[in-house]
Order: C-alpha cells, then sequence, then structure tokens
C-alpha cells in the first residue's frame, strides 16, 4: 500500500497535524476538497477507485508542499466488509483522525419514463450504503474521543422528490436523513456531523446521457470553499451557494398538488 | 482486559492523539495485546503514568499498551531495603510503604505520579544525580516480558547489554513487567534545606559546583526572564532528628491539599492562568528572587522538598489550552555558561521567554541512550499558543545546534522537538546502530513504536 506510517510528518506540540480521510477523492469536487484541506494543512489519507487519478493528485499535493501530506488507497465503497480494517490501517497510517469527508456518489440519467433497477441500486450502494459502512466505523471512533467532524456531501436532489430521478432522490433523501440522525446522536458527544446540499457543479457529471443543462451551477473549487467553511466555521447543514438555499426553500414549501404536475 | 478507543495527551498537555488504549492487568494479557497487534498490522507503545513532556507514551492511531494496571508491590525487605514490585507501581505507592521503615527511594522525580516502568524507561534523575547517578542505577534486577513473548530476567550481570539498554530504552524494547530496587535508609523524615541567592548565571553554575560535594541534593532555580536571577536549594540528610518515628510517619509528610485550610488545591491552578504570561511570568518570577534574597536555612518533608511539580496539583493546565513544552539540555562544564547565556539571550530578545528554569549537576552513566554527562542541566517551560509556535520550533532548532555545538545531550521524556538528525549527533551513529541492532533482536517484527521513536529514529 503507499502510506506508511514513517512517510507522513507527525504532530509535535510546535507542529500540530489535523488528518482526514476523504472517500471519492478522484472525482470533481473530490479533489478539489483534496487540494483545499491540504492547503489548510491537513494530513490525508485519500480513497477512490482509480489509481492514476489518485496518484497525479497525490504527488500533486505533496509536491506543492514539499512533505508528505496525502497518501491513496484503493477502495470501492460497495466493498462494505473491507471497510472495518481499511479505516483501521489508515487511521494508523496517518496517526490518528479529526475529520471524516464522504464525497463518494454516483449518478444516472434516466429518461422520464424509464425505470432502471441496476442504476437505481448502484446510486444507492454508493451514495447511501457506503456511507453508511464508513460512518459505522467513524462515529463510535469520534463519539469515544469526543471531537472530530463527519462531513456529508449529499445534494439538493434529497430535499424533494421530483420527476426526473427518483432514484437518485431517493439515495440523497436516505443518506440526508442518515446525517441528520448521525448528527442528532453525536452532538451531545462533541462531534459535528455537517451535511453539505450542493446544487450544480460543473463536473464531468453533466457530460453522461440525458443529463440536464446546467443551472445556478458552481465550479469545484467553489463547491471546496463551501465545503471548507462550512467544517471551519462547523456548520450542521450547508448549501454551496446561498441562491439554493433560497430556490429549495421554495421547492421544499411547494404542495405537492402543484409539484405533481411541474416537469421539474 | 479494558479496551478503549481514546483521545490520550501528553504532560504538558500541548499534544494528543488517538489510539487503541488497553489497560492489561496481567502479563498474559501483554501477551495477547501483542497478538492482537501483530494480527492487525498495529504498533504498540508502553504507557505508565503519562508524566513525559513529549510523545513518548503517545501513538496516534496505534495501540497504547496502559500499564498503571500492574501496580503490586510484591515483596519489601525492611533489613535490606530492596523492594521487588511490579513496574506499574508508582513512586507514591513507593514511598509510602517504605519511608515508615526508615527507607526512601534513591532517585525521585519531581512529581511522584510517575511509574516505576516510566522511570526506568526513560532513566530519571533527581536533585542528586551527581552523588547517586540515575534511577537505573539501583536496581538490582528487572524481568521484561519482549513482544516475542519470551520473559528475561536482567540485572548488571545477567543479561547486562539488555538491561543498560531496557532501562533508558524509552519502551522500545520490551515490557518491564517487575522491578527491584535498593532503597536509601534514611534517619529522619526531614531534609535540612539551604536556600541563597545567586544573582547571575555564571554564580548559579558556580554554586552547583561548588555546593555538590557538601549536600546530598542540590537545585538552582533560574529567571530566565531577568537573566540570572536566581536561588539555589540544596539539601542534605538529617542524622540528628530528636524524633525520626514522628517525621518518617506518612501524615507528616503529605502535601496539604487545602490552602489557607479551605481552599482546595486542585483550585490553585485557576489562580495562575492570569500569570501564565510574558508580564505575569516577570512579576511572578521577581517577587520569587526577591522572597530568595534572604539566605536561610529550615528543614524540610521529603515529600514537600522532592515532589515541587505535586505541590500545586494541575499546575500544567495553568498554561492554558495549548499546553506548555519542557526543554531540557545538558552540557559539559565548560561549555554551559557560554551556551546557556546565549540561548536565555536569544529567548529574551525574541520575546519567547521562558517562564521555568530549573538547573542541576550530574555526572554520566552507562546506560545505552543515557542523557546525563558530567556537567549541568538546563530544564525550561515554554507556554505553547497557536501563535508562537512556528517562532518557538524555529528558536528551538537553534538551541539544539547551540547544543550540539557545546557538546551537549538532551533527555528523551522532555524535549518534544528534537530531530532524528540532532539525536543521531549527540548519541553517535554507533550507539544507534547498537540501539536498533537489539532492537531487531528482542522486537523483530517492529512492534513496539511510538511517535517519539518515529521522531527520533525515523
Amino acid at each position: 500500500m503507499p502510506g506508511t506510517q514513517t512517510m507522513i510528518p507527525r504532530a509535535t506540540p510546535l507542529t500540530p497535524r489535523k488528518k482526514a480521510i476523504l472517500i471519492g477523492a478522484a472525482g470533481g469536487i473530490g479533489a478539489q476538497v483534496a487540494r483545499r484541506l491540504a492547503q489548510e494543512g491537513y494530513v490525508l489519507g485519500l480513497l477512490d477507485r482509480s489509481e492514476n487519478v489518485l496518484k497525479t493528485l497525490c504527488d500533486e499535493i505533496n509536491q506543492t508542499y514539499g512533505e508528505t501530506r496525502a497518501v491513496f488507497y484503493l477502495h470501492d465503497v460497495t466493498a462494505y466488509d473491507r471497510v472495518p480494517d481499511l479505516f483501521r490501517k489508515i487511521v494508523a497510517d496517518l496517526g490518528g483522525l479529526n475529520l471524516f469527508v464522504y464525497v463518494a456518489g454516483a449518478i444516472y440519467f434516466p429518461s422520464i419514463d424509464e425505470f432502471n433497477f441496476a442504476e437505481d441500486y448502484k446510486m444507492v450502494e454508493v451514495n447511501l450504503l457506503g456511507a453508511m459502512a464508513w460512518m459505522s466505523e467513524v462515529a463510535p471512533v469520534f463519539q469515544s474521543m469526543r471531537g472530530g467532524q463527519i462531513v456529508g456531501v449529499s445534494s439538493v436532489a434529497g430535499d424533494r422528490g421530483r420527476i426526473g430521478n427518483p432514484g437518485y432522490n431517493a439515495s440523497k433523501a436516505g443518506f440526508t436523513c442518515y446525517l441528520e440522525s448521525l448528527r442528532n446522536r453525536l452532538t451531545r458527544h462533541g462531534v459535528n456531523v455537517i451535511t453539505i446540499k450542493p446544487g450544480q457543479v460543473k463536473t464531468n457529471v453533466f457530460n453522461l446521457p440525458n443529463a440536464p443543462k446546467p443551472v445556478l451551477a458552481v465550479t469545484p473549487e467553489q463547491a471546496a470553499d463551501g465545503i471548507w467553511n462550512a467544517i471551519e466555521k462547523r456548520k450542521q447543514v450547508a448549501y454551496i451557494s446561498g441562491l439554493w438555499r433560497w430556490v429549495m426553500l421554495a421547492i421544499t414549501h411547494t404542495p405537492s398538488l402543484i409539484f405533481r404536475r411541474l416537469n421539474f | 482486559m479494558k479496551k478503549t478507543i481514546t483521545t490520550l495527551e501528553n504532560f504538558g498537555h500541548s499534544l494528543c492523539a488517538l489510539s487503541y488504549c488497553f489497560r492489561p492487568e496481567t502479563p498474559v494479557e501483554i501477551c495477547e495485546t501483542f497478538r492482537f497487534a501483530r494480527e492487525n498490522d498495529l504498533t504498540v507503545t508502553l504507557r505508565g503514568a503519562g508524566r513525559s513532556y513529549n510523545d513518548a507514551a503517545l501513538n496516534g492511531g496505534g495501540i497504547v499498551l496502559d500499564l498503571t494496571g500492574l501496580n503490586r508491590i510484591l515483596e519489601w525487605d525492611p533489613g535490606s531495603g530492596v523492594v521487588r514490585c511490579e513496574a506499574g507501581v508508582t513512586l507514591d505507592q513507593l514511598w509510602h510503604k517504605v519511608l515508615p521503615d526508615g527507607w526512601w527511594p534513591p532517585v525521585v522525580s519531581g512529581t511522584m505520579h510517575t511509574t516505576l516502568g516510566g522511570c526506568l524507561g526513560a532513566n530519571i534523575h533527581g536533585k542528586n544525580n551527581f552523588r547517586m547517578g540515575t534511577i537505573g542505577e539501583h536496581v538490582t534486577e528487572f524481568t521484561a516480558l519482549l513482544p516475542t513473548g519470551e520473559e528475561l530476567t536482567c540485572s548488571p550481570e545477567t543479561n547486562p547489554d539488555l538491561f543498560y539498554s531496557i532501562i533508558s530504552g524509552l519502551g522500545l524494547l520490551g515490557v518491564i513487567t517487575t522491578v527491584s530496587l535498593k532503597m536509601k535508609k534514611i534517619e529522619s523524615g526531614l531534609l535540612e534545606v539551604h536556600a541563597w541567592p545567586t544573582r547571575t548565571l555564571e554564580e548559579q553554575l558556580r554554586s552547583l559546583e561548588e555546593g555538590a560535594p557538601n549536600y546530598d541534593y542540590i537545585v538552582g532555580w533560574l529567571d530566565t526572564i531577568a537573566i540570572g536571577h536566581g536561588q539555589i536549594h540544596a539539601a542534605n540528610y538529617v542524622h540528628d532528628d530528636p524524633a525520626p518515628h514522628k517525621t518518617m510517619q506518612l501524615d507528616y509528610q503529605s502535601l496539604p491539599d487545602r490552602m489557607f485550610g479551605v481552599m482546595p488545591k486542585s483550585m490553585l491552578h485557576y489562580l495562575m492562568t492570569p500569570f501564565m504570561n510574558n508580564i505575569g511570568a516577570r512579576g511572578i518570577n521577581t517577587a520569587k528572587y526577591v522572597a530568595s534574597l534572604r539566605k536561610h536555612v529550615f528543614r524540610q518533608s521529603h515529600a514537600a522538598f522532592h515532589f515541587l511539580l505535586d505541590y500545586v496539583p494541575l499546575w500544567e493546565l495553568s498554561y492554558g489550552r495549548t499546553g506548555l513544552i519542557q526543554y531540557q539540555s545538558f552540557l559539559p562544564k565548560e561549555t554551559a555558561l557560554q551556551a546557556w547565556t546565549e540561548m536565555l539571550a536569544t529567548a529574551k530578545e525574541r520575546g519567547l521567554p521562558s517562564y521555568l528554569g530549573v538547573t542541576k549537576r550530574h555526572r554520566p552513566d552507562k546506560f545505552l541512550l543515557s542523557h546525563a554527562l558530567d556537567g549541568f542541566s538546563l530544564a525550561l517551560d515554554f507556554k505553547v499558543t497557536d501563535r508562537n509556535r512556528a517562532r518557538l520550533s524555529e528558536m528551538l532548532q537553534e538551541f539544539d545546534q547551540l547544543v550540539l555545538d557545546a557538546g551537549g545531550r538532551f533527555y528523551f521524556a522532555k524535549n518534544s522537538e528534537t530531530s532524528s538528525e540532532t539525536t543521531r549527533a549527540f548519541l553517535g551513529e554507533e550507539t544507534v546502530e547498537k540501539f536498533m541492532k537489539l532492537k531487531q533482536r528482542v522486537d523483530p517484527d517492529g512492534l513496539l513504536e511510538s511517535d517519539l521513536y518515529r521522531r527520533i529514529f525515523g
């Protein structure tokens, strides 16, 4: 495995080190969050499926700061049974953990009258079950150390079931609800749980078939800044742009009588 | 065996690390921990009372073996003064056991809450280092459990290479399970303390050097803000105590737990907090110096003289959220004055003064990772804040170089920033090689590691 304990700089009283695990680091938002956390001085364990992308990203970060600030681990979030061992290994390699960020996500855009269980299943696995598998390991550790932050990148899509993508909406709604439960459990133990609800982010998902045109889309850099801001201020729920908060406020309050007749 | 996931800190509360904390109560459970570590590819750090100022008992992400559960005094022979106990026994337990019979531990640290295992791992010294050496010199025998599962008895005659390296070995070679230690016979529960002021650093070092042959203990307090002002406390065993049985009673020794009879001392650190800044510390130091100007002699109990750090419980919390670090350097007699004068001037000039300076007189010893030499030591406490970290770090690197150039040494229970290059430079390549070879022999899988190990040997 790429990460070894001796490679990663350890904390001393005069050089404290915060440590983070980032799942889904090869994606558009994930990579940018990794760069941002490295810039803030975090030591990172980056996970994803693509070795090439992760390696390039780690090299870039480590060269920028002239020390091993990021190591990577190949992992498919649907390999649930590998999570406990891998988690223990990464915590040992990093020398602890202060922050856990789950950015991994899957999306498929069905056409308006298409029902595709195989794709829905995949989305629930990546967007919800993978996160549950990881957070089930992270949460008890943070609970007993009475600190740490858990960040889940959910979506505005989880706020309301819309016409276009029932599977995706359901997976994100599940994730949002899971994070809220986790927050209610862990706040009393000093752990902060953040639900990030980005609107549309200009990543390559918009190149997929049936993808909608981006509306009010932000760049991955802006998304990463928003996520860092939420971490720094220990927020609980954060929309990436303020505008989305108002848009979603309107959408969540639209009566079903109207909402079910919209093509939105 | 109790197992928890928890965040552990150093004594100065300036560093914390998330670890799997295992608290064994028998040697069998220690072996179980080693097996668990091997199966899960984790490292193990030994921890006693957690009184190291640095990362010696921390292991971020790994297992910390809390050995305070092995704390039974197994045999005590008031005739010969040899005590055999488990390594989790604290100095506190030890002196309570031996004092009523007229004995005292030969070497003690500034706090009584350290465990014997920890004391041996760091090979601690006291205010009598120049006379009695380190604690390791009074160990007649110990048993160690190696990560291989082998149990060994070590003494200066049996397995001498491991005897002289496990003591001072920072818990990196094996787990000390039982220790036999020879106590020092005393005739009174009191010490006769001579206190006199010193006006300059030179005078202080001269006092230490000239005073040492005449006293059983000697220690200097140094005002490092008004450089050189200080006070010497030198003490002798009392041989003419009219009522030794009274003074050797435990009640007579106990440190009071209340101030003015009412205020719990455990709250005292809150009152100290407002003074733990450059201006406050200057005021306190000046007041302390003025109070010490009178040369005087008084009698004090052993506990009160030795365990100054316990006099204000939780004093380390007075440094605030980000805690403190201690920097202790050992310098030969010839170079000490010049190097420390430069060091203290630098600290003052940069606005990073130490709030407490303590000087002692030392002699060399035979232990492998020894810190002692024929000369003096100066321990400096620095407050850590979010703003001074980078500057403090830079300054301590310069100090390290200064100490190396002056032929000095460092102590692994104190300094938290000493790098692997500095460590190699002061120990010498040969010593490091020898240590590594021994480690390879007794811990072939490299199970015993700590944050300190990775820092100084990484």
